[in-house]
């Protein structure tokens, strides 16, 4: 990992709340992409599996794992800490996560503007060919910005 | 996802009350109130539900406007007699303002109810409900037996 991100990445998975209830875990960061877990849980669970087996993880935890790993690549692309808001964020959900399998979210910075920053992701568990989920994102930077 | 234990816990329960059948709704403390046009599911601040410092995750934001999506689809069903299956499509969020550490309330309207397909509109608010602080719209499978 470049040197000048990882106490971004070391702070985002330990001081981010919402990142630790999840239990958002890191995997891998690139020059203009990185890689998030989200190990299976039984408290994000949407349908629960018969007689305690377990269920399928609700969409909304796949929505943020990918709405962070999305923040995570844009500052690999950015390759500093940048403030930034997410403008809008789009999840077709192609298939159920299978029950108790490690859902890995990945997202790619397209294109980076002074302003915002285009990125598209995918969610898998497993096999990146056969995905759970695709994510198409924007970012926008909030330094200077009135909120 | 599959919303079945949603349906249940909505089809003929109280006015209001804890989600608390569905794990995922436990984590994010939802609770939900029935009024005249619909669900009104609420998600009150809870640390856990941070991402920036003062700032709700925005994914915590997006995990409440698919629940009140699918909370009012299953209202709206309801009234049929074999209520179908839901599952969603996709999800789009679109983020207006900064979430503040405080209660957040989300609301949804069937904008058109297919046979197969249903199109649903989310409008998450804190304080002023006529300033949200996220929109979304959903695309959602309806499975009839």
């Amino acid at each position: 990992m470049n040197i000048l991100l990882k106490p971004i990445v070391d702070g985002f998975l330990n001081f981010v709340p919402h990142v630790k209830a999840l239990g958002l875990g890191f995997r891998a960061i690139g020059d203009n992409w990185a890689e998030l877990t989200l190990p299976y849980a039984e408290h994000l669970v949407a349908y629960p599996g018969d007689d305690g087996a377990p269920g399928i993880i609700a969409s909304g935890a796949i929505f943020s794992l990918m709405d962070s790993v999305g923040g995570m690549a844009v500052v690999a692309k950015s390759k500093r800490m940048v403030r930034q808001a997410t403008l809008d964020l789009r999840i077709d959900y192609l298939r159920p996560a299978e029950p108790g399998k490690t859902v890995i979210g990945r997202a790619e910075v397209t294109k980076l503007t002074r302003a915002v920053a285009f990125v598209k992701g995918i969610a898998h568990d497993g096999d990146p060919d056969d995905p759970v989920a695709l994510m198409t994102a924007s970012y926008m930077f909030t330094a200077g910005a009135k909120s | 996802m599959n919303f079945d234990t949603l349906v249940r816990e909505l089809l003929g329960a109280p006015d209001e009350g804890p989600l608390s059948s569905l794990p995922y709704a436990r984590t994010l403390g939802l609770s939900y109130r029935r009024d005249a046009d619909g669900i009104v599911i609420i998600m009150p601040f809870s640390k856990d539900l941070i991402g920036a410092p003062n700032r709700l995750h925005g994914g915590t934001v997006a995990g409440l406007l698919e629940i009140a999506s699918i909370a009012q689809l299953v209202h709206v069903l309801g009234r049929e007699e074999t209520a179908p299956g839901v599952k969603p499509i996709n999800v789009t969020v679109d983020y207006l303002r900064a979430a503040a550490c405080e209660t957040t309330y989300a609301a949804a309207i069937v904008t058109r109810m297919g046979r197969r397909i249903a199109n649903v509109r989310a409008e998450a608010w804190q304080g002023d409900r006529s300033a949200p602080v996220a929109s979304a719209h959903m695309n959602v499978m309806l499975v009839r037996e």
